[in-house]
């Protein structure tokens, strides 16, 4: 049997505006348009109006965590960076 | 710090494990036939179910079922994802699977007979499915725990259209509540049989606990299906098919009979009413599939060398 | 934060699970007032509508478990699920103008062959069955798909309101279907040399039911202001199968057409060896259990 399996696509969705684009998992896709396609096909199903972004996965470039201390520590003291440093009251929507 | 006790330290202290992060051999291993299998399942699960699609008594129930089976599609596809994240392919998954050296859930080697039976596995399989499933939403890998917390999203509207299903026949004619009820009978013990052998007999266990891959044993799962269940048949009016099982004060859990074991390794070892089929059904379509996928390659590389 | 969705969806929202949930609300807020027209008509007209619809959408659904790739198996029943929604509006609708007290699935399930009004194109097996393969699927989602959508595209104005807002949301679904068509046309026709003879064979297969799509029913000529005459559809559907045949380098299919019967074809109740086997699938357990409740 002949074996032709489609490459790997990263898919990343924007969920509403006002948001990042997230990554939500992968696809197989023989090129970009089918995998953009089969990206609303499965990850967003009907919810028209988001955005959606497919990336080979080949083409992206990870650090390893392994690697994690030259890497991340200079973020690390900056806690200021981080949403959860900001007391916000319990109320306020969406934050 | 050495990688092996980084490793353990990270899963002792409920961190998840990433891609790229140095695993043991055994870890990784395990993991590949876990998600593997889990993924077999849900693809080999879309066929029982799938059967009655063209034959829905109804256009909403055609609806609802045929949502349902295309997310099975759906979730064998986010745990293949998974698994690829661990270097094993799909296609190579694929091929092991219709070849018969791969496993998965025997459940789905048991024929589907009458409407009934979308209700009751709804209920009982995909509940017993849930049972196993959430826990692993918490598992020690993050991409299979990631893909599980979606899987658990869309596994609870499949729970509840089958229980939906088996209410709306109870409220029916005299025939519809003797289907269910027959349903219930043939779908009982395998539902079961889910949760795998017992603890004294799991060989894979004790080192997946260690490893945070699986949260609880067997027999604790079960335990709680038995007892998430009883009550929800008697709302149904229905009958468990076991006439040994009874509330137990003293353990605050119900007691249940013994599962035949006999046809559990049985069905496991492929000799369960439908196995062979089940692969055929899959293998057929991956096959008759073959010249389309090619195509959609041939056509990609041929853009990619014209640009 | 243990969850990875939680910026995706408004967790705990029901509808945010999967389909399967939610189907009323598709036309909310629409005037269901029925337009000052001939009763028998204005129903047969939402039945030739909502058939095309219901029985293609069992064919469609048959590719569940058997595409040709998971993620196509996926695209596929999402496309069967858009027409099954528009089927069970529209007949729907059929019931309430009719107002004998049917709903849709008294029309869908007790309805016998010669009562049913779809298209020819509709029925015809082009696969996975013996009748067909995916070239085949895909050169029927085509035709199908264009020919709907520029129907529709005209629908929107109708003077029935229902028909209007089923028409102006079955837009969006339909140009989805139609471009994922087009995306497999290329794709077979620039393939491998077998996928481009699948192709070739699929649209030649389909293409002898399109004349069919195009003639003007009695009972379309009968509803101006409310039905569309499919004739009008013809340049744009001709456009469009021209602009993707071109951009796969294929020629129009030189077959000659499935006649009618005395004139009389999908629309008028007359169809062919295989709608019957159809409707046997579709309706026993519903018939074979009278009083039943699903």
């Amino acid at each position: 049997m002949t074996k032709s399996s489609w490459p790997l696509y990263e898919v990343f969705v924007r969920g509403k505006r006002g948001l990042n684009h997230v990554h939500v998992g992968s696809l197989h896709a023989p090129d970009d348009e089918m995998a953009l396609r089969n990206a609303r096909d499965l990850y967003t199903r009907r919810n028209e109006g988001v955005s959606i972004w497919v990336v080979k996965a080949e083409a992206i470039t990870a650090s390893s965590p392994d690697e994690k201390d030259p890497f991340f520590a200079p973020s690390g003291d900056k806690v200021y960076r981080h949403p959860t440093f900001y007391a916000i009251p319990e109320d306020v929507p969406h934050l | 710090m050495d990688l092996e006790r980084q490793f353990e330290q990270t899963v002792a202290a409920d961190h998840r494990v990433e891609p790229r992060d140095w695993m043991p051999d055994g870890y990784r291993a395990t993991l590949i036939r876990q998600i593997a299998q889990h993924a077999h399942s849900e693809i080999i699960g879309m066929q029982p179910e799938g059967n009655w699609i063209s034959r829905a008594p109804s256009l909403r129930r055609k609806a609802v079922l045929l949502a349902k089976v295309q997310d099975e599609a759906g979730h064998g596809l986010y745990l293949y994802a998974a698994a690829e994240t661990l270097g094993a392919d799909r296609a190579e998954l694929t091929e092991k699977l219709i070849e018969g050296r791969q496993k998965y859930s025997s459940i789905f080697n048991y024929p589907t007979l009458t409407y009934a039976d979308v209700g009751v596995i709804g209920w009982l399989v995909d509940g017993a499915a849930i049972c196993n499933q959430v826990p692993l939403c918490r598992t020690s890998y993050g991409p299979y725990a990631r893909a599980m917390i979606r899987v658990c999203k869309e596994e609870s509207f499949h729970q509840r259209q089958g229980y939906e299903l088996l209410m709306t026949m109870m409220s029916g004619t005299r025939q519809q509540r003797e289907m269910v009820q027959d349903s219930v009978n043939r779908w009982w013990w395998p539902s079961l049989m889910m949760f795998g052998p017992s603890d004294a007999e799991s060989s894979n266990t004790e080192q997946s606990m260690v490893w945070r891959i699986k949260r609880h044993t067997n027999d604790e799962l079960r335990q709680r299906f038995v007892d998430m269940s009883v009550p929800q048949a008697e709302k149904l009016g229905v009958t468990l098919p076991d006439p040994a099982l009874v509330w137990n004060p003293d353990r605050g859990h119900h007691d249940f009979g013994e599962i035949d074991w006999t046809e559990f390794w049985q069905v496991v070892k492929g000799e369960g009413p439908c196995n062979a089929e089940r692969i055929a059904h899959r293998r057929k379509a991956h096959e008759d599939g073959a010249w389309v996928r090619e195509a959609a390659t041939a056509y990609a590389r041929k853009k990619e060398q014209a640009a | 934060m243990d969850n990875a969705y939680d910026g995706l969806t408004d967790a705990g929202e029901e509808k945010h699970w999967a389909f399967g949930t939610g189907f009323t609300a598709a036309l909310a807020g629409v005037d269901r007032a029925i337009p000052d027209a001939d009763r028998d008509s204005l129903t047969a007209y939402c039945l030739m509508l909502g058939d095309d619809a219901l029985i293609y959408s069992q064919r469609l659904a048959e590719w569940c478990s058997r595409a040709p790739e998971l993620e196509e198996d996926v695209a596929l029943a999402n496309i069967a699920l858009d027409l099954l929604g528009q089927a069970r509006l529209l007949l729907s609708r059929a019931a309430e103008i009719e107002g004998v007290g049917r709903d849709e699935d008294a029309l869908a399930y007790l309805r016998d062959e010669r009562e049913f009004r779809n298209v020819r194109l509709a029925e015809i097996d082009c696969g996975p069955g013996p009748g067909g393969d995916f070239g085949t699927t895909i050169a029927r989602l085509l035709i199908f798909s264009t020919w709907r959508l520029a129907v529709f595209q005209r629908l929107v104005t109708s003077a029935d309101p229902v028909l209007a807002a089923v028409a102006a949301k079955g837009i969006k679904e339909l140009a989805y279907h139609r471009d994922h068509a087009a995306q497999w046309v290329l794709r077979l026709a620039g393939g491998t040399e077998y996928s481009r003879e699948r192709i070739v064979a699929g649209l030649d297969r389909v293409w002898a039911f399109t004349e069919e799509l195009f003639a003007t029913h009695r009972v379309e000529a009968a509803l101006p202001g409310i039905a569309v005459d499919p004739a009008s559809a013809r340049a744009e559907f001709d456009q469009v199968i021209d602009t993707v045949l071109n951009a796969a380098g294929l020629d129009r299919p030189q077959v000659k057409q499935v006649a009618a019967l005395a004139g009389q074809a999908g629309r008028d109740g007359v169809h062919t060896a295989a709608m019957g086997f159809l409707l046997a699938e579709l309706q026993h357990i519903a018939r074979s259990m009278p009083g039943a409740r699903w």
